[in-house]
């Protein structure tokens, strides 16, 4: 269990859970979440966004009834946390280019701030993709070198990577797909995934993913895979 | 821990009556993390075919009111790579492992049970109810002859005691259990998943590319005790009961229908330490009931 210390809409639907925690946690990991008994029966997944010792926030889109219930909780409220689950985002030692749709934004948040803070020589571009209306703007801009925002049309189609970058995407499949494809192939990408998942750990079998080496499970094999082991490129 | 819980499951020495199940806890592999398997009365290894599977294409789970459909379609390694790779593992720990067959014809069935009659497991459960295949799978566990057929021909093949997994989507569930029981069998455990289907109408399609899907969890507790009460009162051998078990006070009030051992499936993605909770609790009623062992609460109803 862990005490909420904040849970704030950022914009209407999408909202900002602060909880206690300590503990090693790495960018792109994720945590199960549930504040609720048997209904609905499974707990969410839901990536972390930002971590500091004592600190860890989860920014999350409200999509049925677990994030409804998640998004009525009040500073003091209790919510269980297991994880942090998945290997997360690997260690890069190039300039960085990230590129986010949506939600998917979220767990990118920690990548940059964490690569930044490492390697305060290195530059880091982040393209920023949404439908409506966006979010977390002015929190990638205080971190990034360079964002590139773009609502309403298709992020991908601005999206013009450097030679000396590794790019790293999380969003909606059909944009991970796209940057998979237009990034020249001498640039190693990554992709996040994301699956419907029933435990978290590896023993359900529900999130399991075609790659060119057999089945992987998104949870723990992933969710960050490299874009030729998932996407045919 | 005290002796209150251990259970005779035929000659099986469990020391409680407490199993995760097929399907639900891989290996055991995962779970290590959480509590020491020894805790357990046993495991149930992750659905076995002779040959490695991939498993169903398309979207595998879906979550309904209190309950849980799946089509992974029986994903694993196949056999020989549970031999070589994982039985190492298993057969150090001390509790008993379970392991779980299925098959997609009656040769291959047969050559996955002679296989495994090469390492020293306690108990197998073969699996004629898996709702996820379209061959073999439930297509053996829907009526008494076909269950009955199978049955005999593995007992016959077998060294291990043979623990049947009856569907609850077959056609008279206590015949195929008497059939199986007729036929050989050590053991039924009960239930397998009961067929449903889930429609997406944002898609306009089914969600699950083979349409119907097995469902697990608190929805179908009621029909697994119903069926688990049926059949132990028909039959003579023990029976291993599962279906929505998420607490000790379901897993007492199958016990109290009858059941031998019971076995923890869906609870355990949601709490990795339901197990553990459910030994603790059961051990807690019996010394609050001053039991000397379970065995004085099971089959009263």
């Amino acid at each position: 269990m862990a005490v909420i210390q904040s849970n704030t809409a950022v914009i209407p639907g999408i909202y900002k859970m602060c909880v206690d925690f300590s503990g090693e946690v790495k960018p792109g990991q994720f945590f199960m979440l549930r504040a609720w008994d048997k209904d609905p029966l499974l707990s969410r997944p839901i990536s972390v966004h930002d971590y500091q010792s004592g600190q860890l926030t989860f920014l999350y889109q409200v999509v049925g009834k677990g994030t409804e219930i998640l998004a009525t909780l009040l500073p003091g409220n209790e919510v269980t946390i297991q994880g942090p689950y998945g290997n997360g985002f690997p260690q890069v030692n190039t300039d960085l280019c990230v590129v986010g749709g949506g939600i998917g934004t979220a767990p990118l948040y920690y990548l940059i701030r964490k690569f930044k803070a490492e390697n305060p020589n290195k530059k880091c571009r982040i393209y920023l993709g949404f439908r409506d209306y966006p979010y977390g703007v002015d929190e990638f801009a205080a971190v990034a070198d360079e964002v590139i925002l773009d609502v309403g049309g298709i992020i991908t189609d601005k999206l013009s990577v450097l030679p000396e970058e590794t790019v790293i995407t999380c969003g909606p499949e059909i944009m991970m797909t796209a940057v998979a494809k237009v990034v020249p192939p001498e640039n190693t990408v990554y992709v996040s995934l994301e699956a419907h998942m029933a435990c978290g750990i590896g023993a359900c079998l529900g999130c399991t993913c075609e790659t060119k080496a057999g089945n992987k499970k998104v949870c723990k094999d992933g969710p960050v895979f490299e874009r030729g082991v998932v996407f045919n490129v | 821990m005290s002796e209150c819980l251990t259970t005779k499951f035929n000659d099986i020495l469990f020391k409680n009556p407490v199993i995760p199940a097929s399907g639900t806890f891989g290996f055991g592999r995962e779970y290590e993390a959480f509590y020491d398997l020894a805790k357990l009365g046993g495991l149930c290894s992750k659905g076995l075919t002779l040959e490695p599977k991939a498993g169903n294409k398309g979207l595998r789970l879906w979550e309904t009111p209190a309950g849980l459909m799946n089509s992974i379609g029986l994903e694993n390694p196949g056999i020989d790579a549970f031999i070589n790779n994982e039985w190492p593992h298993l057969k150090e720990l001390d509790t008993v492992t379970i392991v779980n067959v299925g098959g997609k014809d009656e040769e291959s069935y047969l050559t996955a049970i002679e296989k495994l009659n090469a390492i020293d497991i306690k108990l197998i459960e073969l699996n004629i109810s898996c709702p996820n295949v379209k061959a073999g799978g439930m297509a053996y566990g829907i009526k008494a002859e076909t269950a009955a057929d199978i049955t005999k021909k593995v007992v016959e093949i077998s060294r291990h005691p043979i623990m049947v997994k009856l569907s609850p989507n077959g056609e008279a569930l206590v015949d195929i259990a008497l059939a199986c029981e007729a036929a050989g069998a050590q053991g039924i455990s009960l239930i397998n998943t009961l067929l449903g289907m889930a429609i997406d109408y944002k898609k306009k399609a089914a969600v699950f590319d083979n349409q119907y899907a097995g469902l697990s969890g608190p929805a179908v507790k009621p029909i697994a005790l119903r069926m688990t009460h049926q059949v132990c009162q028909a039959v003579d051998i023990p029976v291993m009961a599962m279906g929505g078990i998420s607490n000790w006070e379901d897993a007492l009030e199958f016990i109290m229908a009858g059941a031998t051992c019971i076995q923890v499936g869906t609870i355990n993605f949601n709490n990795p330490m339901a197990p553990i909770d459910i030994i603790a609790g059961l051990e807690a009623y019996c010394v609050r009931e001053k039991l000397d062992n379970i065995d004085q609460i099971r089959g009263i109803i």
